[in-house]
């Protein structure tokens, strides 16, 4: 008997909760790390974009609405279908990346700790980042943080999942929104984890992947009226001022590139903040 | 329930039933104390100099209700009080007389015959001031007998009693029928606000008072801390502003109790001005419940003149 | 009639002087830009003379702030640093009525206003952080945040002393020095206070201040040795300054305009909503970027608000911002009046219902009567557009969701007013709101202990609180 052939995966896009290929029709080959030929991936387009912040906005009502703990079961179960796909994300970072299966192996583990971490949390942020105000006068007044709203991020290049994880998890653990441009050369462990998140509770349009190349896609967001903010993470170096600049016409919330960035240490809190925004509410007190 | 007068239809119906008043009390747009003290706050800034300080003087003067309410009154002290009422200061015949003269209503003759053809009228407390405690036959009597005397102003207590326990219908009764009580004599309706305690029910207390057909809402009796303040005045003041456009009819309004200094007489009367409006600067839509005040008013009404302070000895302690 | 007499503090309470010198490195000197006539918008007169800053004057504070910020300042114990603020707030306190008819005289705001908020408020900011400066390990941003190194801070001119406060004083806490370029047509007051710096013998070079015009501003900003921006402005020009700092590694925090809804529902304490609303436009001549521009009534009580509205409004006094008795005081310039009158017209073009107080005006002096405009639609230019000026626009909602939506329906999100007696609406109503700041039962309120700033088009960043220190610190 010969050895069975295995069914090859289309790797698409993520938008709205669904998998649509590109508009454009367009598709572009992944390699591995040596140049052998991996999977041909979607390759985006600005009109995918469009319709991506077009369904994270969509999404970003309910989804910050949604309860702080509601927020974190959703997130938490997420982790737990990823710890489902251990073995799976092994492989596609190991090809991906190049890099042993064993050091794939420990990346895909920081990145499930990665994704606990935050989904822990949704209920606390307001509590350590929010303040009730001692005004002078006969006032109630309290600071509570607000998701910025729709987050569009320009996922790391070289980290395709740790990185990835890294990035997207602090954006929505608040309750923003994203659309997420992937590495271009190492996309596929990001369509894994949209199948993931697809079949994991989390709300259609919360996350929004697309793979493809951002140099060409990133300015379109960073651009785009209804979109709050945007990570640089992954940006390309030429392009990075001329993103920001285009940024400010909307008076966009722009995360920059951390030259000491290394996904494999313990976080903190910045990444939470950077797409925060404090709204303090007064009111009298009187009888 | 009878409306004492004619109501346009939307208060006539307020007073359709005890339960249409209610409704109607409660339905009263709520009051924000931080936003009225605030306001009242920010209007005492108000710097009154000059010019427009004499005429706030006169004019609070001429607002007076010159007060004695002791259980120690004679008549002596009445009849003292009266030729001060005439002639608040002696040697100043330019000074204005005050408005009304006010005691119980068993030194009504002495006030009346002290204060004869001086236009001066006396104002009596009654319906067993200051609790209002008694019964309704109790306290018509008593509003009867200082009109009898000669009171041309009748100053009542409402039963707070009552008000608080939400029986509206009740005190609603009880002012229509001292009214009729009163015949000609004007009708001042005292709220007790200091046992009201919140400004909602001072807004409902006043429009209440208001129905019943009260020509002046009054702030206290003198014989409860708190009395007047101004943040209560401002809700009273809204009371008959928004009385006025509603019904097109002028009420009156008096604080008493504790205002003591020009100062504070004048913060009022920019209230008066600023919140009910020019039109109540009239002693018969704005009364001060005073006795020490008038002689602050009549001190600093000389510095004013003189270029120079004054002092107690100066003015007449009565 | 009971007129009120009026009723003016003294101008010579302001110490005014005729020339006002720059303030760098611990000296006033004279800057080689063109000099400035500051004017009293309250009658047009000149004030007095100021020195302007040039681009080499902007490296020279620069340059000093730098080294103040190397030698002394970053490495002073926060104890220390602490102390020297506290001073600060103090001489604001003692000189609080000079300052106050001096802000009144340069910006045209009532004496009311400026001596019981603006300076106040100014003296509380820096009592508040100075208590933060040996504090820092405590405000949530790790055992021991840095600084960040010289900021450079561009303010306006509706609140000159306590935008100045609100930059200088968390700069200093954190441990920046500080170059600040106040208004062009508001620089005395901070001059003021820069000679209260000295005479608290605050280190050379911690606090620098250079009056000039937009262009002193765009130079300090690029300034390549500057490590922080903080910006209080227009949106127009908060954009441009974010774009150019694109690509740099200065952090940047932003309060731009706004176009705040007040929304009043149909239980709201109508009277007091009534002083709300009046407060939230008219307050400081309506030159507030989180006033209350947008009223957004429920129509079921629309036509009595708006008759208490017009009674109201028609009690306030405009005239000379030193009667203690004015309301509303000058516009800041001839420039903002051309603004505010241009914005006005297009209001009656687009068919809007205009109402104007019949208040007298000075004849000399830049003065706008009290306006508000009902029969108003989203889409008019005065619904949307920052008008910053006495001027309310009214428009009626019958839902919540209406007024949720409307309210939200601006590219700004500075502030918000909510006026209703019921608890869980206010609630509800505060979270829906797109905005930095949620009032309700009450407008414009500020306290140094409770962040400000706005969200999208309104900036970044906030001032104020824990969640103001970020701004000065690397973290």
């Amino acid at each position: 008997m010969s050895d069975r052939i295995s069914v090859a995966k289309t790797y698409k896009l993520y938008i709205g909760g669904a998998f649509p290929r590109s508009e454009s029709g367009r598709s572009y080959p992944v390699t591995d790390t040596k140049g052998a030929f991996l999977a041909n991936a979607a390759h985006g387009s600005r009109k995918d974009a469009r319709d991506a912040v077009t369904a994270a906005r969509k999404a970003f009502g309910p989804w910050s609405g949604a309860t702080a703990y509601n927020r974190g079961q959703v997130l938490y179960r997420v982790a737990e279908v990823l710890e489902g796909r251990r073995e799976q994300f092994t492989t596609e970072v190991a090809v991906s990346e190049g890099v042993a299966v064993k050091k794939a192996q420990s990346l895909v583990d920081t990145a499930i700790d990665r994704w606990v971490w935050y989904a822990g949390w949704t209920d606390k942020i307001a509590a350590v980042l929010g303040s009730s105000n001692p005004v002078a006068g006969p006032y109630f007044s309290f600071s509570t943080p607000e998701p910025t709203g729709v987050v569009a991020v320009l996922a790391p290049q070289q980290s395709s999942l740790l990185g990835l994880v890294s990035v997207i998890a602090p954006v929505i653990a608040s309750g923003n929104t994203c659309v997420v441009i992937t590495s271009q050369d190492r996309p596929l462990p990001a369509i894994t984890l949209s199948e993931v998140m697809a079949t994991s509770d989390l709300p259609g349009g919360v996350v929004n992947i697309i793979t493809g190349h951002a140099a060409e896609i990133a300015p379109w967001l960073a651009s785009h009226a209804d979109v709050n903010a945007l990570d640089l993470t992954g940006a390309p170096e030429s392009l990075r001022a001329d993103l920001e600049r285009s940024a400010a016409g909307t008076v966009k919330r722009v995360l920059r590139i951390r030259p000491d960035e290394d996904f494999t240490r313990e976080p903190d809190l910045s990444r939470l903040r950077a797409y925060l925004e404090t709204k303090t509410v007064w009111h009298p007190m009187g009888v | 329930m009878a409306a004492p007068t004619t109501l346009p239809s939307a208060l006539a119906d307020a007073v359709r039933d005890e339960s249409s008043l209610r409704r109607f009390l409660h339905g009263l747009p709520g009051v924000d104390q931080v936003g009225v003290e605030q306001r009242a706050a920010g209007l005492g800034t108000r710097s009154i100099k000059k010019a427009s300080k004499l005429h706030a003087i006169d004019l609070a003067i001429s607002m007076v209700d010159l007060t004695t309410l002791e259980g120690a009154d004679t008549p002596g002290k009445v009849r003292s009080l009266a030729a001060k009422a005439r002639r608040p200061d002696p040697e100043r015949p330019d000074v204005p007389q005050v408005a009304a003269v006010c005691v119980y209503p068993d030194m009504v003759k002495t006030a009346v015959d002290g204060l004869q053809g001086s236009g001066i009228g006396v104002a009596s407390v009654a319906t067993a001031f200051p609790s209002g405690r008694s019964t309704i036959d109790v306290k018509l009597a008593d509003t009867r007998f200082a009109v009898e005397q000669g009171a041309a102003e009748v100053d009542m207590v409402i039963d707070r009693g009552a008000f608080l326990s939400g029986r509206y219908g009740l005190v609603f009764e009880e002012i229509v029928k001292v009214k009729e009580a009163c015949g000609d004599a004007h009708l001042k309706v005292i709220l007790e606000t200091g046992e009201l305690v919140t400004y909602d029910n001072v807004r409902r207390a006043s429009w209440l008072a208001l129905l019943a057909g009260g020509d002046f809402i009054k702030t206290s009796t003198g014989k409860v801390q708190p009395a007047a303040t101004l943040p209560v005045t401002h809700v009273m003041l809204q009371a008959v502003r928004d009385w006025k456009t509603q019904t097109g009819e002028l009420r009156g309004v008096k604080p008493a109790g504790g205002i003591r200094t020009t100062k504070d007489a004048i913060k009022y009367l920019v209230a008066v001005n600023e919140v009910a409006g020019p039109e109540w600067l009239d002693p018969h839509l704005f009364r001060f419940g005073a006795s020490t005040l008038l002689n602050d008013l009549l001190m600093q009404r000389r510095t004013q003149l003189d270029g120079h302070y004054s002092g107690p000895d100066y003015v007449t302690v009565d | 009639m009971w007129e009120y007499a009026p009723a003016p503090e003294s101008r010579a309470i302001a110490n005014l002087k005729p020339n006002y010198r720059m303030f760098v490195d611990g000296e006033f000197v004279e800057g080689s830009g063109e000099p400035l006539k500051s004017i009293n918008p309250g009658t047009e007169e000149v004030l007095a003379e100021v020195s302007t800053a040039s681009k080499s004057d902007v490296d020279t504070a620069v340059t000093a702030a730098r080294r103040a910020y190397d030698r002394v300042w970053s490495k002073m114990p926060g104890a220390e640093r602490a102390k020297y603020i506290y001073r600060i707030a103090r001489q604001i306190q003692e000189r609080g009525r000079e300052l106050a008819v001096l802000e009144s005289l340069d910006n045209g705001k009532p004496i009311r206003e400026s001596r019981d908020v603006d300076v106040p408020t100014a003296a509380a900011h820096f009592f508040y952080h100075a208590g933060w400066a040996d504090k820092l390990s405590y405000a949530g941003y790790g055992p021991d945040p840095r600084p960040l190194g010289v900021a450079g801070q561009v303010i306006p001119w509706n609140f000159p002393l306590l935008m100045a406060a609100w930059k200088i004083a968390p700069a200093l806490a954190c441990g920046n020095t500080v170059v600040l370029k106040p208004a062009e047509t508001t620089p005395l007051t901070a001059l003021v206070l820069a000679e209260i710096i000295q005479q608290c013998e605050l280190p050379p070079g911690v606090v620098n201040i250079l009056p000039g015009a937009g262009d002193v501003g765009a130079t300090l900003v690029e300034h390549p040795d500057v490590n922080k921006v903080a910006f209080t402005g227009s949106t127009e020009v908060g954009k441009i300054i974010q774009g150019n700092l694109a690509g740099t590694a200065k952090k940047l925090t932003l309060e731009l305009g706004g176009k705040a809804a007040n929304i009043v529902f149909d239980d709201a304490p109508l009277d007091q909503a009534v002083e709300g609303i009046v407060n939230g436009i008219f307050f400081n001549q309506g030159h507030v970027c989180c006033a209350g521009s947008r009223l957004l009534v429920q129509e079921s009580v629309a036509d009595e608000l708006l008759e208490k509205l017009h009674a109201r409004v028609s009690t306030l006094r405009v005239g000379d911002p030193l009667d203690k008795n004015t309301d509303v005081g000058a516009i800041n310039s001839r420039e903002q009046l051309t603004k505010i009158q241009e914005l006005t017209e297009s209001g009656e073009a687009e068919g809007a219902v205009r109402w104007t107080s019949s208040c007298p005006l000075p004849d000399k002096g830049f003065y706008f009567a009290p306006t508000v405009f009902s029969n108003v639609s989203q889409a008019m230019r005065i619904a949307r557009e920052e008008i910053f000026g006495p001027v309310l626009s009214v428009l009626t909602f019958r839902t919540p969701e209406e007024a949720v939506a409307k309210a939200n329906n601006t590219p700004y999100g500075l502030s918000a007013g909510v006026w209703t007696e019921k608890g869980s609406r206010i609630l509800w109503m505060a979270s829906k709101m797109r905005a930095g700041v949620v009032w309700s039962n009450t407008f414009n309120r500020f306290d140094p202990t409770a962040p400000f700033g706005g969200y999208q088009e309104s900036g970044f960043g906030r001032e104020g609180g824990r969640t103001g220190l970020e701004a000065y610190l690397d973290v």
